[in-house]
């Protein structure tokens, strides 16, 4: 069967797979980018105790592997009462596991703000938080866009492991018409293309489009 | 030496002719290195005092000591008669919490050799940010304000651009009126025309020489620019290894100065320009 | 149900340390592949033929955009069916040793572009062949800024290896789902692969940076 009929026969599981991958894949964004603002400010914290605590998370989530994390979340935790539903232990393996990483990128990206700009929101008598949330991460968002970018599909790469606890997303779909129809060569590569759509086609290009933005909001064309 | 050390420092200062700035026996060394020397240094409401000298004078952390930049390591700094770096604690003076800093770092604006206005806001944003997020003022007080101050400094008709856009002169004068816009009662100016072009250091001075004719503000002014220094200044102090050498008017301490190392300090700049 | 049982925990490590030993193997060979694949990779890109550096560098972004996992069913299940016989261990290490030499492409290549146009230039005023550029010139001065990326990736493998576990391959999670499923207990084996996850890649990270920094300094970077 040509790739062609094949995707005309199974678009509808093609399409709700790919439908569960991109919500996986906001939810997982969404929780990541809180994750890496938190455990990237504490890691800057001067308290000892934020900042030990922002390493640990970032050491264990980054040392152990995305399958080790959601086969723990999903099969552990109930042991210590803590029972998740498949569909929301899938992102939220995938956020933090994404989190611990994108940490790094925003320390970095606080970092690389010149040191004059906290000296004049100083100046001017801002409180602490003013400061951070008005001046330096503004300016520290456009520095991290990029690096940003290579996460943001890592991410989405990272969503089709969800598909091992059973989460029905495209990965998972693929698997199902293989184990059905045999139809490998057609399944799974109907799958990547589409993995490859999304991220070339959507997700960098929308990247891209967000570094000009931020960009432009700074001044500089 | 330490913070702890200021007993017998009076818990405020008071009386006609209290000073807006004084430094009493204030110290700061890194380490072995000894930055400013028990300094003792007054300034009265509305002086204008330029600070001359060879770098690692210790001028410019005078300052950014004074706008709580960096820490003392002895001794007391008053603005306004009450302590800034230590506060009233059951009747005596203790080293000073980030709340009491706060509070009292709001008589005071600074202006910045690189000038460090904010990128990602227009030149009005710039001024406006001080006004709404620290004073409260409503959006169209501080905008009132703002353009007002940018009209004083001449920048008005580029109140929408992002400094990205500005020339060196040009942001400095939004600096100036960014700081201004705080209404502090002490305005420091760091360098504020090192970094310039000579060819637009005068748009600086100017701006400088209003504020002092128009407005009865209290400045220090950290400077190179000896004629300008000469022309405003109400005092100068020379200062050499941590300590004030020399101090005086203008014209005296430019036309007789009298320490070997103010004459030295002097000829060399001259020669130089 | 969620009480430690030492006991457990100490009958099956002899399992776990097996097959650390098969998925420290699988890692180290996929990376061997890798190494070498990403440097053909790399150099092709840098061909004077248009439509081979072209179609190297779409095939490089295919690679590098789409899941792992998806790659290692399509080379599994779609091998047998192009008449090609692979064992597990076999797809696994075609899939993997392919998706991060595209990876390691881009280190390359990064720092290829990163030795000064000049040597270029010195290498043409001897009058040295392609092959004896790069051999003797370029790629000695490539390989330290490299350097630092190439290890991430050999502890990124490491991590990665769980993902052959759905294809049976005997390494670190295949073998605690089974300790799982023959016990009924997952808190232990679980927990201990994790815990032997964060005892190999912690230590080779830090191992990396400082090998990074002897580098550095031995360039009098």
């Amino acid at each position: 069967m040509s790739i062609f009929d094949f995707v005309v026969q199974y678009w509808p599981r093609l399409l709700s797979g790919t439908a569960v991958t991109m919500a996986q894949f906001f939810l997982a964004a969404a929780l990541g980018i809180a994750v890496s603002l938190c455990m990237g400010l504490m890691k800057l914290s001067q308290n000892p105790l934020l900042r030990g605590a922002a390493i640990t998370y970032i050491e264990i989530f980054r040392g152990t592997s995305l399958v080790v994390q959601l086969y723990w979340i999903f099969f552990v935790l109930p042991l210590f009462g803590l029972s998740i539903e498949k569909f929301t232990a899938g992102y939220v393996a995938v956020g933090m596991n994404i989190g611990a990483y994108g940490a790094e990128l925003v320390r970095g990206g606080i970092l690389s703000v010149p040191k004059g700009q906290w000296e004049a929101a100083l100046a001017i008598n801002m409180s602490p938080a003013k400061r951070m949330w008005r001046i330096i991460l503004p300016q520290a968002l456009v520095n991290m866009l990029p690096p940003w970018g290579n996460l943001m599909i890592e991410l989405l790469k990272g969503t089709a492991l969800v598909s091992l606890i059973s989460v029905a997303d495209l990965m998972f779909e693929a698997r199902q018409i293989n184990a059905s129809t045999f139809l490998s060569a057609q399944a799974f590569g109907a799958a990547l293309v589409i993995y490859y759509i999304l991220a070339r086609f959507l997700v960098t290009p929308f990247m891209r489009w967000l570094e000009r933005f931020m960009a432009r909001k700074l001044g500089r064309t | 030496m330490n913070m702890q050390d200021v007993t017998g420092f009076p818990l405020e200062l008071a009386g006609n002719d209290m000073p807006m700035v004084s430094f009493r026996q204030v110290h700061k060394a890194y380490g072995p290195l000894v930055v400013l020397d028990d300094l003792d240094l007054d300034v009265a409401p509305g002086e204008m005092v330029s600070i001359i000298g060879p770098s690692g004078s210790g001028k410019t952390t005078v300052l950014r000591m004074l706008m709580t930049l960096e820490q003392i390591n002895g001794g007391c700094i008053y603005v306004d008669g009450k302590p800034l770096t230590h506060m009233p604690r059951n009747g005596d003076l203790v080293p000073a919490n980030q709340r009491h800093l706060r509070k009292r770092r709001a008589d005071i604006g600074m202006c910045f050799q690189h000038f460090n206005l904010f990128p990602h806001m227009t030149a009005l944003e710039n001024c406006m940010e001080g006004p709404v997020q620290v004073l409260g003022l409503s959006k169209a007080e501080a905008r009132d304000r703002s353009e007002e101050l940018l009209e004083m400094v001449g920048m008005i008709e580029k109140k929408d651009q992002h400094p990205s856009r500005l020339s060196g002169g040009q942001q400095q004068r939004v600096a100036i009126a960014r700081a201004l816009a705080m209404r502090p009662k002490v305005m420091l100016f760091d360098e504020v025309t090192s970094a310039l072009d000579p060819e637009v250091i005068g748009e600086v001075t100017n701006v400088i020489r209003k504020l002092v004719s128009e407005h009865n503000l209290t400045m220090l002014m950290v400077t190179h620019q000896m004629g300008f220094a000469r022309d405003i200044s109400d005092r100068v102090c020379f200062f050499f290894g941590g300590k004030i050498e020399e101090q005086g008017p203008p014209a005296e301490l430019f036309g007789n100065p009298q320490k070997e190392r103010t004459r030295q300090f002097l000829s060399a700049v001259r020669e130089a320009v | 149900m969620f009480q430690w049982r030492w006991e457990f925990a100490w009958e099956i490590t002899p399992r776990l340390i097996q097959a650390t030993g098969n998925t420290l193997i699988a890692a180290g060979a996929g990376y061997a592949i890798a190494v070498v694949l990403g440097l053909a990779l790399a150099l092709a890109q840098r061909s004077p033929y248009r439509p081979l550096t072209f179609a190297v560098r779409e095939f490089v972004e295919f690679i590098r955009s789409t899941p792992l996992i998806l790659q290692i069913f399509f080379v599994f299940y779609v091998g047998p069916q192009i008449g090609v016989r692979l064992s597990p261990w076999t797809s696994g290490m075609i899939a993997i040793g392919l998706h991060y030499a595209c990876y390691l492409s881009e280190v390359y290549r990064g720092g290829i572009e990163s030795v000064p146009k000049g040597q270029w230039e010195a290498a043409t005023a001897l009058n040295m062949t392609t092959l004896q550029k790069y051999r003797r010139v370029i790629i000695p001065q490539a390989i330290p800024p490299a350097l630092a990326g190439m290890g991430n990736y050999l502890v990124g493998i490491f991590k990665d290896t769980p993902m052959l576990s759905v294809i049976g391959v005997a390494e670190l999670i295949h073998t605690a789902n089974a300790i799982g499923s023959e016990h009924y207990r997952f808190l232990e084996p679980y927990t201990m692969v994790g815990v032997i996850f964060l005892a190999i890649s912690l230590p080779a990270a830090g191992l990396i940076r400082l090998f990074e920094g002897y580098v550095r300094r031995k360039l009098g970077l």
